[in-house]
C-alpha cells in the first residue's frame, strides 16, 4: 500500500467577515449622522425589524435559485397570497385580535400564519409542476412564466378580494412600544427580529447540521454530482420550492401586519426589494440574503431619514455599489 | 468472464451535435476496461451516457442484465455505479468529512472501509474538517476517487483521473487504483497517460469520431507499436 505524496500543508481557510461588518459599520457610520441617540437607536431597531421580514420573504427565493437555477420573478405572489389567506382568519376574528390577551391574540395570529404558509406552499407545489417543470434550465423562458404567474396571480386576487386596501390592524397586545430611556421600540419590531432570527437560525441550522442541509449545500453547488451520488434531487427541488414559498407565505403576513394593510400589488413592490436583496447576498447564499436584508433595511430606514429625496434609489445605489465592490454578491455561492 | 456492462449501438446528441455515433462495448466482470482515443473522440461523453447524464438518443445499455438506457442518474447510481467526473466535482463547500457522508448514501461511514482509504489517502484523515475546496488538485482527485469507493460499487466510472497531477501523485493514484482492481472491482476508465493506462489496463477500447475504433487486450496493445502508432499517433514507449 502506497502512501500518496499529497501531504502539503493547507492554505488557512480565510474567513469572510468583511460582509458581516457592512451593516454594522453603516449603523455606526449613521450615529454622528443623525444626531440624536434616541432616533438613531429607534431607527437601527425598525431596520433590523423591516430587515428580518424581507429576509423571510427572500431566503426562499435565495434557495430556489441557488439549487435549482430557477428565476422566480412569481415569488412575490406567495407572498400577497399568504397575506391575503391570513384575512381569512383574521377577519372572522376581529374581537379575539382586539382583545387585550396576548394569548387570546397569539391564538387567532398563529393559526393565520400557518394558514398562509400551508396554501403558499400548497400554490408552490402547484407553480414548480405547472409553469417551472417545463421550462427547467431556460432562464429567459422561466421569467417570462413566473412573470406571467405573477400577474394571474394578482389579478385572480382583485377578482377574488376586490381592488380594494384590506385593513389588517395588528392585535392590540402588540400594539405600543417598549420604553427604554428615551428610545420607544414597536412591540411588534421586536417580535419580527425574533421571529426571523429564529428562522435563520433554523434554516442554517437544517443547512449545517443535517443531511438534508448537505443535500441542499452540495445541490446548490453541483446539482449533476449530487444525483451520480444516487440522490433525487428533483424531489428536494420541490420540497425547497414548498418550503420557500411557504416562507414568503409568511413573510407576506408579517408585512401585512406591519403596514397593517393588504394590497394584491404588494406583490409587485416586493418582488424588486427582494431580487435586490438576493442579488446583493450572492445568488443562493442565505448567510448573504440575511446581511442584505438588513443593509437594504438600513439604507431604507437612514436614508428615509436623512435624505427622503434619494429614499426611492437609495436600495438601486446599494445594489451597484455592493457588485461594484463583489460582483457576485456579498457571498458568493453558486459558479453561476 | 461475464460482461458486467453490455452498450449495443448507443448514438447521444448533445443539441445538434452527433456525438456518439454507434458505440459498442463490453466490460467484463472484475476487470480494469481502458477507454482511450484523442480529444474529442467521445470518451467522456460514454461516461456520461452511461450514467444517465446525457440521455442516449438510441441503442441499448445493460448493466448485469438490466436495462439502464432510460433510467434517471439516481436510479443508475443505486443500482452500484460509482462515478469519478474528470472535473473532479467534489463539493467546495463541504468539509472532507461531509463529502464522504454524503456518499455513503445508505448509512454512517464504515469505519473499517475509511481506515482502508486513510491508508491510500492519509490527506483525507488530515484533513478531515478543512473545505474541500482548500484542497490541492491532486487532493481533490483523492477525494473524488475515495467518494466513489466509500461504499462497494459493482462498477466504477472514472474519468481521467491523473490529468493536471504531479508525477509522484499520478504513481500513487496508480498504486491506489491497482489496490481497488485486486479487490475485485470493475472499472471503466478514460485516460489519456497512456503509462497509466498501461499499469492498469486488463483490456482497451479506442475510440475516434465517436465510435470504438479497437478493442483487445492491453498487453496485446502495450506490445505493438506499430498499432499505437496508428491508432493513437504515438507509441507508448515515446510517452515514457
Amino acid at each position: 500500500m502506497t502512501e500518496l505524496a499529497a501531504n502539503d500543508p493547507l492554505p488557512k481557510p480565510k474567513r469572510d467577515v468583511a460582509p458581516i461588518l457592512l451593516p454594522i459599520a453603516l449603523a455606526l457610520l449613521m450615529i454622528p449622522l443623525i444626531g440624536s441617540t434616541s432616533s438613531w437607536l429607534t431607527l437601527t431597531a425598525a431596520s433590523l425589524a423591516m430587515g428580518m421580514m424581507i429576509f423571510i420573504m427572500a431566503s426562499g427565493l435565495t434557495l430556489v435559485f441557488g439549487l435549482m437555477d430557477v428565476l422566480n420573478f412569481g415569488h412575490g405572489a406567495f407572498i400577497a397570497v399568504g397575506a391575503y389567506v391570513a384575512t381569512l382568519v383574521l377577519a372572522p376574528f376581529a374581537a379575539s385580535i382586539q382583545a387585550d390577551s396576548l394569548w387570546v391574540n397569539l391564538a387567532v395570529l398563529a393559526p393565520a400564519a400557518l394558514l398562509s404558509m400551508a396554501v403558499s406552499g400548497a400554490l408552490g407545489l402547484l407553480v414548480e409542476r405547472v409553469l417551472i417543470l417545463p421550462v427547467y434550465g431556460q432562464h429567459l423562458k422561466q421569467i417570462l412564466m413566473t412573470t406571467g404567474g405573477l400577474i394571474v396571480a394578482e389579478q385572480m386576487l382583485y377578482a377574488l378580494w376586490g381592488p380594494q386596501i384590506i385593513p389588517m390592524p395588528l392585535p392590540s397586545s402588540l400594539r405600543g412600544s417598549f420604553i427604554l430611556g428615551d428610545v420607544a421600540i414597536a412591540k411588534y419590531r421586536v417580535l419580527a427580529m425574533l421571529i426571523g432570527l429564529a428562522i435563520f437560525i433554523a434554516i442554517q441550522l437544517v443547512l449545517n447540521r443535517s443531511k438534508l442541509g448537505l443535500l441542499i449545500r452540495a445541490g446548490v453547488e453541483n446539482r449533476e454530482m449530487v444525483e451520480a451520488l444516487g440522490y433525487r434531487i428533483r424531489r428536494l427541488f420541490l420540497g425547497v420550492f414548498m418550503t420557500g414559498s411557504a416562507l414568503a407565505g409568511l413573510g407576506g403576513v408579517m408585512w401585512a401586519l406591519y403596514r397593517e394593510q393588504v394590497h394584491a400589488s404588494m406583490s409587485e413592490d416586493l418582488t424588486v426589494l427582494i431580487f435586490i436583496v438576493v442579488i446583493i447576498g450572492g445568488l443562493g447564499s442565505i448567510g448573504g440574503c440575511f446581511i442584505g436584508a438588513i443593509l437594504v433595511a438600513m439604507v431604507a430606514n437612514y436614508g428615509g431619514f436623512l435624505l427622503p429625496k434619494l429614499a426611492l434609489v437609495s436600495n438601486i445605489l446599494l445594489m451597484v455599489a455592493i457588485l461594484m465592490w463583489r460582483p457576485r454578491g456579498l457571498y458568493a455561492v453558486t459558479s453561476r | 468472464m461475464t460482461d458486467l456492462l453490455k452498450l449495443s449501438g448507443v448514438h447521444t446528441h448533445i443539441g445538434r451535435y452527433h456525438i456518439l455515433q454507434g458505440i459498442d462495448l463490453a466490460v467484463p466482470q472484475g476487470q480494469v476496461t481502458m477507454l482511450l482515443g484523442r480529444n474529442g473522440a467521445g470518451k467522456t461523453t460514454t461516461l456520461r451516457t452511461i450514467m444517465g447524464l446525457w440521455q442516449a438518443s438510441s441503442g441499448e445499455i445493460s448493466l448485469a442484465g438490466d436495462r439502464i438506457e432510460n433510467r434517471a442518474t439516481p436510479d443508475i447510481a443505486r443500482l452500484g455505479v460509482g462515478y469519478v467526473p474528470e472535473s473532479m466535482a467534489v463539493f467546495s463547500d463541504l468539509t472532507v468529512k461531509e463529502n464522504l457522508v454524503l456518499a455513503a448514501r445508505d448509512g454512517p461511514l464504515d469505519d473499517t472501509q475509511l481506515d482502508w482509504i486513510f491508508g491510500f489517502f492519509p490527506a483525507l484523515r488530515r484533513f478531515w474538517l478543512s473545505r474541500a475546496g482548500s484542497l490541492s488538485g491532486g487532493q481533490k482527485q483523492m477525494l473524488s476517487i475515495a467518494r466513489a469507493i466509500i461504499e462497494p460499487r459493482k462498477l466504477l466510472l472514472i474519468d481521467e483521473p491523473t490529468k493536471g497531477l504531479a508525477p509522484a501523485i499520478v504513481m500513487a493514484l496508480i498504486e491506489c487504483l491497482k489496490e481497488i482492481k485486486r479487490k475485485g472491482a470493475t472499472i471503466l476508465m478514460v485516460e489519456q497517460n497512456f503509462f497509466a493506462a498501461r499499469e492498469l489496463g486488463d483490456n482497451v477500447l479506442i475510440m475516434d469520431n465517436g465510435t470504438i475504433v479497437h478493442r483487445g487486450g492491453m498487453a496485446a496493445l502495450a506490445s505493438d507499436v506499430p498499432l499505437q502508432e496508428r491508432l493513437l499517433g504515438l507509441s507508448l514507449e515515446a510517452h515514457q
